[in-house]
């Protein structure tokens, strides 16, 4: 088991290095055994064990494990919100920190701002992100409210525009937040469980609304959940980390076309992905203390 | 409908209490020197009401002086207080000092610094509105919720722009709470420093009306701080409702 589990996920780094030999820029993101701890000494706990991780330009990632095995950290590392104890992470072809690229963030919290419209909430990465935020005053009643309300028009939400958002639903609120992590069009997204919260109707109808995002701009997504057949569903690879300290352990494309729908999600070879993957993360689950 | 019945009813009680006071001192003949009735100060309100407007003008501007100038620190101070350990182990204890003495023992040196008169009134009516902004914004800033501050932070948002548009605006509740109490007590202030050490504004005339045994006038100087301090406060409500309407959840747009 844990052999066959090694060759795939070598394979699949293998196949990776030789793709982005032949044009370098596209590499995206570079993991280089990394490892993240909180804490000095015995008190301190690793939050990510040594984590070596290649992303190509436009690749989306679901990443899945058992809970605390460091998914979150992989996604803080790469915005910048936590610094790597070891290792290097290059984003965009530099050193993390800088900011080389656009980055757009959403969590499991929607996390909107109770003063501000929706409209406004979703504004805000262009008040924040340069190029936008030096045209932010002018453009503002112009350009940026049209391109505002073109999105929340493409995730149905058209009518919420000049609502707070206590007066929205959860699944609303989440489609505000999505709207938000894309309108500065950012070229790397992170997903922190965006639908974790959610109802299993309203999570199904959400994965067509950011397939249909992701297609429509194509930024490069790192998705987080522990939904594993949202994981297959979005992602076109998807990494399998171990308890805790976490690590990669599988890490496999996955093989239907784009874009899919929830038929897909019923055809014998998505279910048999599904299978796979969860036999991966229950033996670690049991095992996970003596690993 | 609900509402006109409430205001009604409200309205009943109030008149109620003054209707009470006006028959218990007719029936208990209580002396004009003691408690006056309500009737009488009514008419020395309005009798003597040019009199009195001018030093209530006085009074309203240096306890607005006061206060603007004391909320101003106050925010500034909330703020360093709220966002940094350094201010909040050293700022606060000597606030709270501050705070602590009682302004009627500092007007005397505020007297002797710039003399008797308007700027000792609008110093006290600042020192005392600075302590309850600086704890209000102080509270507001520190318990910002990191995942909103996160949201920014992922998109690279300085120090400054996390302050500026989550800090801040998620603050503005708590600082107009703070403006209620701070108007009341500027006003309070004010009045206490003139009392002690003015020729002008409505605490004055209260110190002449008492040496002067003028009871009347003494109760109509009382009425007036009394619907001067509700409609200062009423404005502040008013205000607060209109800017953090989002916080209570009304769908008046903010």
């Amino acid at each position: 088991m844990d052999q066959s589990v090694q060759s795939e996920s070598k394979f699949a780094v293998e196949a990776g290095r030789s793709a982005t030999s032949a044009e370098q820029p596209s590499k995206v993101i570079e993991l280089e055994a990394v490892s993240v701890r909180f804490g000095q000494g015995r008190s301190g706990t690793t939050a990510l064990g040594e984590t070596t991780l290649d992303v190509r330009k436009g690749e989306f990632i679901s990443f899945v494990g058992p809970s605390g095995c460091g998914k979150s950290t992989i996604l803080r590392l790469v915005s910048g919100l936590v610094r790597p104890t070891n290792g290097v992470v290059v984003v965009g072809g530099r050193e993390v920190g800088v900011k080389a690229l656009r980055i757009g963030m959403a969590f499991q919290n929607a996390s909107m701002m109770p003063w501000l419209t929706v409209e406004r909430n979703v504004m805000l990465p262009l008040k924040i992100v340069p190029p936008f935020r030096a045209d932010y005053r002018r453009k503002r009643k112009g350009e940026f409210r049209d391109r505002v309300r073109a999105l929340l028009a493409q995730v149905g939400l058209s009518d919420f525009a000049d609502h707070f958002p206590w007066q929205l639903s959860g699944g609303m609120l989440q489609r505000a937040n999505l709207c938000r992590a894309l309108v500065h069009d950012p070229q790397l997204l992170l997903l922190d469980e965006p639908f974790g919260a959610l109802d299993q109707f309203t999570r199904e109808e959400l994965w067509g609304t950011l397939q249909a995002l992701w297609l429509d701009k194509r930024p490069t997504v790192l998705l987080v959940t522990h939904d594993l057949r949202e994981a297959a569903y979005l992602g076109s690879r998807i990494c399998v980390m171990s308890a805790r300290p976490g690590r990669i352990i599988s890490d496999t494309p996955v093989p239907f076309a784009y874009p899919r729908t929830l038929e897909t999600t019923y055809e014998p070879e998505f279910i048999a992905l599904g299978k796979r993957m969860r036999e991966l993360i229950v033996p670690v689950q049991t095992s996970g203390g003596s690993a | 409908m609900a509402r006109i019945t409430r205001v009604l009813s409200a309205t009943a009680v109030i008149l109620g209490f003054f209707g009470a006071w006006e028959l218990l001192c007719r029936l208990l003949h209580v002396s004009d020197l003691v408690l006056p009735l309500p009737s009488q100060i009514l008419v020395t309100l309005i009798e003597r009401f040019p009199d009195l407007w001018p030093h209530l003008i006085q009074t309203i501007a240096s306890t607005l002086a006061g206060f603007t100038f004391g909320v101003l620190a106050g925010v500034v101070i909330g703020v360093m207080v709220g966002s940094s350990r350094l201010a909040y182990d050293t700022l606060y204890p000597l606030l709270i000092g501050f705070s602590s003495v009682p302004k009627v023992a500092i007007i005397p040196i505020f007297v002797i610094w710039f003399g008797a008169g308007t700027i000792p009134a609008i110093l006290t009516a600042l020192s005392l509105s600075i302590f309850p902004v600086v704890v209000n914004v102080a509270t507001g800033i520190s318990t910002s919720e990191p995942e909103l501050e996160d949201v920014l932070r992922a998109l690279g948002a300085s120090r400054r722009d996390i302050l500026w548009n989550v800090a801040l605006p998620r603050t503005l509740p708590y600082l107009f709470a703070s403006l209620k109490v701070a108007i009341t007590v500027a006003f309070i202030g004010s009045i206490t420093s003139e009392t002690i050490a003015s020729n002008y504004g409505i605490g004055t005339v209260m110190m002449v009306a008492s040496a002067n045994f003028d009871v009347a006038l003494l109760f109509a100087g009382l009425a007036l701080i009394s619907i001067t301090g509700i409609a200062l406060y009423g404005l502040f409500s008013f205000a607060e409702a209109r800017f953090t309407g989002w916080a209570t959840r009304k769908s008046a747009v903010a």
